[in-house]
């Protein structure tokens, strides 16, 4: 039971998770707020720069460059993105999960 | 124009050198203890875990502003939130050029360290202390949630008066008063995705006696023992 249940907890939350990012994020609103509007309002926006890192970024502004519908172009990067954050993240946990080898998992997970 | 970028992330240009260094170190010594908790304590059915939160908190970004800082402590435990909180952040900078590259370490510890240990640290304290109903789990669960955002905007208005980029007289309000609000939409979503959980997995709330949550609920008859 436990196992299935974390597999469909599992699936649930990355399809949830895609479709926001999707279908959700390209309707977010563009205005400035937060830090960006902070900085904007007191005059230091201006201080803000791309890092030469960032020259190369595969998407600058949450926007896959080439597509000209922006809505898209933030769509596929949203979508792209949470595969990637997703992958990277399980991945991380399989290399560390596999690192401490075969000890028995805590007592605590089983019960449900 | 739509370009959502994030809330709290710090452009490069905006942090003194000294303060992106020191901030990276913290940074670097949560992700590493990180590292170690993971190495000792990581069970198997958290290992998927880390990817969904990941993808969750990412996808929570780019559509509102949610940081997810609350809600990976709580899933997670607070050093493992730490870990997956960088990667986010990181891949927010390097991929989609959200926050500086100098100052990725700031962000990592505005919007994921500190707010995960902050939370941890309140809900295990109170865990301990008290005998929690699950409402008064949520309720807490809301009010750390809210506490994160405003301790990283805090943070973050800190870091930029020590790099004479804007007086803490300044940025401090504006800054919180900004963060009240969004922390108030994190609150939200964090209660509303703790809340699924405890209702499908509860023993993936990594924080306190997290079997009691469930079996705990606001009525008693709901709910029987587990079949």
């Amino acid at each position: 039971v436990s196992r299935r249940s974390t597999r469909l907890l599992v699936v649930v939350g990355l399809a949830l998770a895609v479709g926001l990012a999707t279908a959700v994020s390209p309707f977010a609103s563009p205005s400035p707020d937060g830090l960006e509007r902070v900085a904007q309002d007191q005059g230091f926006v201006d201080r803000g720069a791309p890092h030469a890192l960032q020259e190369g970024s595969p998407a600058p502004g949450y926007a896959v460059p080439g597509i000209a519908d922006e809505r898209l172009a933030t769509g596929v990067a949203g979508f792209a993105g949470t595969l990637g954050v997703f992958a990277l993240s399980y991945g991380l946990a399989v290399v560390l999960r596999r690192r401490r080898g075969d000890a028995p998992a805590r007592g605590r997970g089983a019960a449900a | 124009m739509v370009e959502p970028l994030l809330a709290l992330h710090i452009p490069d240009g905006f942090l003194s050198g000294g303060v992106a260094a020191g901030a990276a170190v913290l940074a670097v010594v949560a992700v590493a203890i990180g590292l170690r908790v993971a190495d000792r304590t990581l069970d198997e059915a958290r290992v998927p875990l880390l990817g969904v939160v990941a993808a969750f908190v990412f996808a929570g970004g780019t559509s509102g502003h949610f940081l997810g800082a609350a809600l990976a402590a709580v899933l997670l435990g607070p050093w493992l939130a730490c870990l997956v909180l960088a990667v986010v952040v990181a891949v927010q900078a390097l991929a989609f050029a959200d926050g500086g590259i100098t100052a990725l370490g700031a962000n990592v510890l505005n919007m994921g360290v500190l707010g995960a240990l902050l939370a941890g640290a309140l809900l295990a304290g109170a865990a301990r202390a008290f005998t929690l109903r699950r409402e008064t789990f949520l309720a807490l669960v809301a009010v750390v949630s809210w506490l994160a955002v405003m301790a990283g905007a805090a943070a973050t208005s800190v870091q930029l008066a020590l790099s004479d980029t804007i007086a803490l007289g300044v940025s401090l309000p504006a800054m919180l008063g900004v963060h009240a609000l969004i922390g108030v939409g994190e609150a939200v979503i964090t209660v509303a995705a703790v809340s699924a959980v405890l209702v499908s997995r509860p023993d993936l709330v990594a924080i306190g006696d997290a079997e009691r949550w469930a079996l705990v609920p606001a009525h008693p008859a709901a709910e029987g023992a587990p079949a």
